[in-house]
């Protein structure tokens, strides 16, 4: 399954050569040309005779870890790539480098703790990994200064429907504009594996302007916190809820017409679709959106429980209608469908 | 370094006979919550008996193996390490299926966050203790520990399905498997005791190599993270002459004083305090410099909080000693320690099996 070599890949943000290869080769039969940039932006060009030229997009980079120093004693000190919770990090089994050196994020052992210490976050600068070293010098066999790490987890089935992973923001929106380059269009497609989204939607303006297309699709896996003690407002999304369409957030305010024609089709072909109820965090969508002149833009996502943390959740359901619901928006454009 | 004499892996590891690493690997990676050690039991049961002349077990689930030692009126060695692991409890199915929970045994809730899960019902199903994504945080809510009761376990299932397969009272453990690290060092949950099972289990192997005329008892106790329960009964049931807790003590790591902490890698980490017969102290520390064993010491003034501190006084009084392997992040996940140090303290027990005979026991009651 492509999303689970996606989900396992290595690819924290200034590091998604893993991702790229997967992609490449998956691809390899349906699309005839790749064009690359300086930042490393993977951009599928499928030609077509007639109509806009449209662009997807969906970022390949996932937050991470990066080594920063290296202790006397062979632990590894790190700095966060992109924006991840501190709380997230205690007890956690990571993986350095692209050789993927083993490695552990302990805590102070609770009886070493006072009481107080218990209700309090664990800041950054307590935190170290592991990875069984004993000297600085044993480490740097090993390891280099600069070296990324991410969470070692494995991609697997919680039901039929559900599945877990690390990483499906936004390694879902890739595994979904994978699947829609499978199919071929009469307009110009431009399917943007972007870089670095993570530490400030950097990869996407880019390749927005090398390509200016004359309209944007921005592919997501995105919040979705419908949990106990979460207000149903502050659900943002609901898993299983169907694909979650983003009228704004942080970054854009998605195209009107755009909007209605997914509402549009959702509603005639029966696929559930719910909207993002939550405006904070940004998305590539606002750099592609003012890009040169401007260029409208909608993001569509697939609702993800813990994103920015080890492990995360999706419905296949929503996967699935998600890919649906691009095609049909594809099918629309080359039926006329024009802003 | 530190493993050259612990290391020694030559006839002992071949031959059908599990690897140390290999059977730590197997236990760590079994389930056996405190008061639930069934699973994680039947393998040492099976282990510990290919090393031992017989196993038993108790009404508590204790796991007895005994290798008996030669000739007559033999002295009783008996050996505890704890095969219990600490744990989740599920205490509320709630609507949509989220699981509330508490602990058993000394959990640190901050280590349960974005964690994996493995919920014990009616089949074995993953969970993952979520949280609120970044992106919706309060910058007051992101500087707070989030507390146990706040969190739920999200299994992805419906309720209906939830239902159907757990029931309050279920046990949650975490999805760690064993992570092998550089050089010797290894991580995984329940290495807190089960470390010191596969060090019983290298003692047993060593003492086939040896002449010895104690009977040892290598006791897999249980419930010993909630109170120590397991040593309790087995003591009184075996009456031992000498009673060895073969438990972790905290590896040195940043942040911790130095005093409070051994080294990984650098050998067994001998007690020294009330909880430990001075006469043992001294013969494991002899054994150990004689034989180039290296090792720390931990003066302990006052309960040691391991199955010796029960030990000692059980019956009419045991003389007990307690042999620790150091050990990074107790009570986590991701708990750390170096497998030659395992050796090293399995190499030195064996050892100290073989020295003692009947005079060394009834000197002991001499002071």
């Amino acid at each position: 399954m492509l999303l689970k070599r996606l989900s396992e890949a290595f690819g924290p943000s200034g590091s998604e050569g893993e991702v790229r290869d997967i992609l490449v080769k998956e691809l390899a039969n349906v699309v005839p040309s790749w064009q690359r940039d300086a930042l490393g932006n993977l951009i599928a060009l499928k030609p077509g005779a007639r109509g806009p030229k449209v662009m997807l997009a969906a970022h390949m980079d996932e937050c991470g870890l990066m080594i920063s120093s290296i202790d006397k004693s062979g632990l590894l000190r790190f700095r966060k790539v992109g924006g991840l919770d501190d709380r997230v990090l205690v007890s956690k089994h990571v993986v350095v480098g692209s050789k993927r050196v083993a490695g552990v994020i302990g805590a102070k052992a609770i009886h070493l703790q006072k009481p107080e210490e218990r209700n309090q976050v664990i800041p950054l600068s307590g935190l170290y990994i592991d990875i069984g070293a004993k000297s600085k010098e044993e480490a740097e066999k090993l390891v280099k200064l600069g070296d990324y790490a991410v969470f070692a987890t494995e991609f697997g089935h919680l039901s039929d429907t559900v599945v877990k992973g690390k990483s499906f923001d936004d390694r879902a929106g890739c595994a979904v504009l994978a699947e829609v380059l499978s199919e071929d269009y009469a307009f110009t497609l431009y399917g943007a594996f972007t870089v670095q989204e993570e530490i400030g939607l950097r990869g996407a303006g880019v390749a927005a302007y090398a390509l200016e297309p004359d309209m944007a699709i921005v592919l997501e896996g995105t919040t979705c916190n419908d949990l106990p003690g979460s207000e149903e407002h502050g659900y943002c999304t609901s898993l299983g809820g169907g694909p979650a369409i983003t009228v704004m957030d942080a970054s854009v305010v998605c195209d009107r017409r755009m909007i209605a024609e997914l509402e549009r089709l959702a509603r005639e072909n029966d696929i559930p679709v719910q909207f993002k109820r939550s405006i904070t965090g940004g998305s590539d969508a606002g750099r592609i959106n003012q890009t040169k002149a401007g260029i409208p833009v909608v993001v569509v996502s697939v609702p993800c429980r813990y994103i920015h943390s080890p492990v995360s959740m999706l419905s296949l359901k929503d996967f699935e209608a998600t890919i649906k619901l691009v095609k049909l928006f594809l099918r629309s454009i080359e039926g006329g469908f024009l802003l | 370094m530190s493993n050259r004499d612990g290391g020694r892996s030559d006839a002992q590891e071949g031959g059908g006979i599990l690897d140390t690493k290999e059977f730590l690997k197997r236990m760590v990676e079994a389930t056996g919550v405190s008061g639930y050690e069934d699973s994680v039991g039947n393998i040492i049961r099976e282990v510990l008996g290919t090393a031992a002349d017989e196993v038993t077990g108790d009404t508590l689930g204790n796991v007895i193996a005994l290798k008996r030692g030669e000739g007559e009126n033999r002295p009783k060695v008996m050996l505890a390490s704890h095969m219990d692991e600490i744990g989740l409890m599920v205490t509320k199915i709630e609507e949509k299926g989220f699981l509330r929970f508490t602990s058993i045994g000394g959990v640190d809730q901050r280590t349960l966050v974005a964690q994996e899960v493995r919920v014990h019902g009616r089949r074995d199903l993953i969970g993952i203790i979520g949280m609120k994504p970044p992106h919706l945080l309060t910058p007051e809510e992101g500087n707070a520990a989030i507390k146990m009761q706040d969190m739920v376990i999200d299994l992805g299932l419906t309720e209906p399905e939830v239902k159907e397969a757990i029931a309050v009272g279920d046990l949650v453990t975490i999805n760690r498997n064993f992570i092998s690290l550089s050089g010797d060092f290894a991580a995984a949950k329940a290495m807190d005791d089960r470390a010191a099972v596969a060090a019983m289990h290298y003692c047993l192997l060593e003492l086939k190599r040896m002449r010895h005329t104690a009977d040892v008892y290598a006791v897999a106790t249980v419930q010993e993270e909630v109170g120590a329960r397991g040593a309790l009964v087995s003591s009184y049931h075996i009456m031992p002459d000498i009673g060895i807790a073969i438990d972790v003590c905290h590896g040195e790591m940043p942040g911790v004083p130095e005093q409070d902490t051994a080294p990984l890698g650098k050998g067994p980490n001998l007690a020294l305090g009330a909880n430990i017969h001075p006469k043992l102290f001294e013969r494991l520390s002899e054994l150990a410099r004689e034989h180039n064993i290296p090792f720390t010491l931990d003066p302990v003034p006052g309960p040691t909080g391991t199955d010796a501190w029960v030990m000692q006084v059980t019956r009419s009084g045991i003389p007990t000693a307690l042999v620790s392997l150091p050990l990074r992040y107790m009570h986590t996940s991701v708990e750390t320690l170096s497998i030659g140090d395992i050796k090293l303290v399995g190499r030195l027990l064996a050892l100290f099996v073989a020295s003692v005979d009947r005079e060394f026991v009834e000197g002991l009651l001499c002071y």
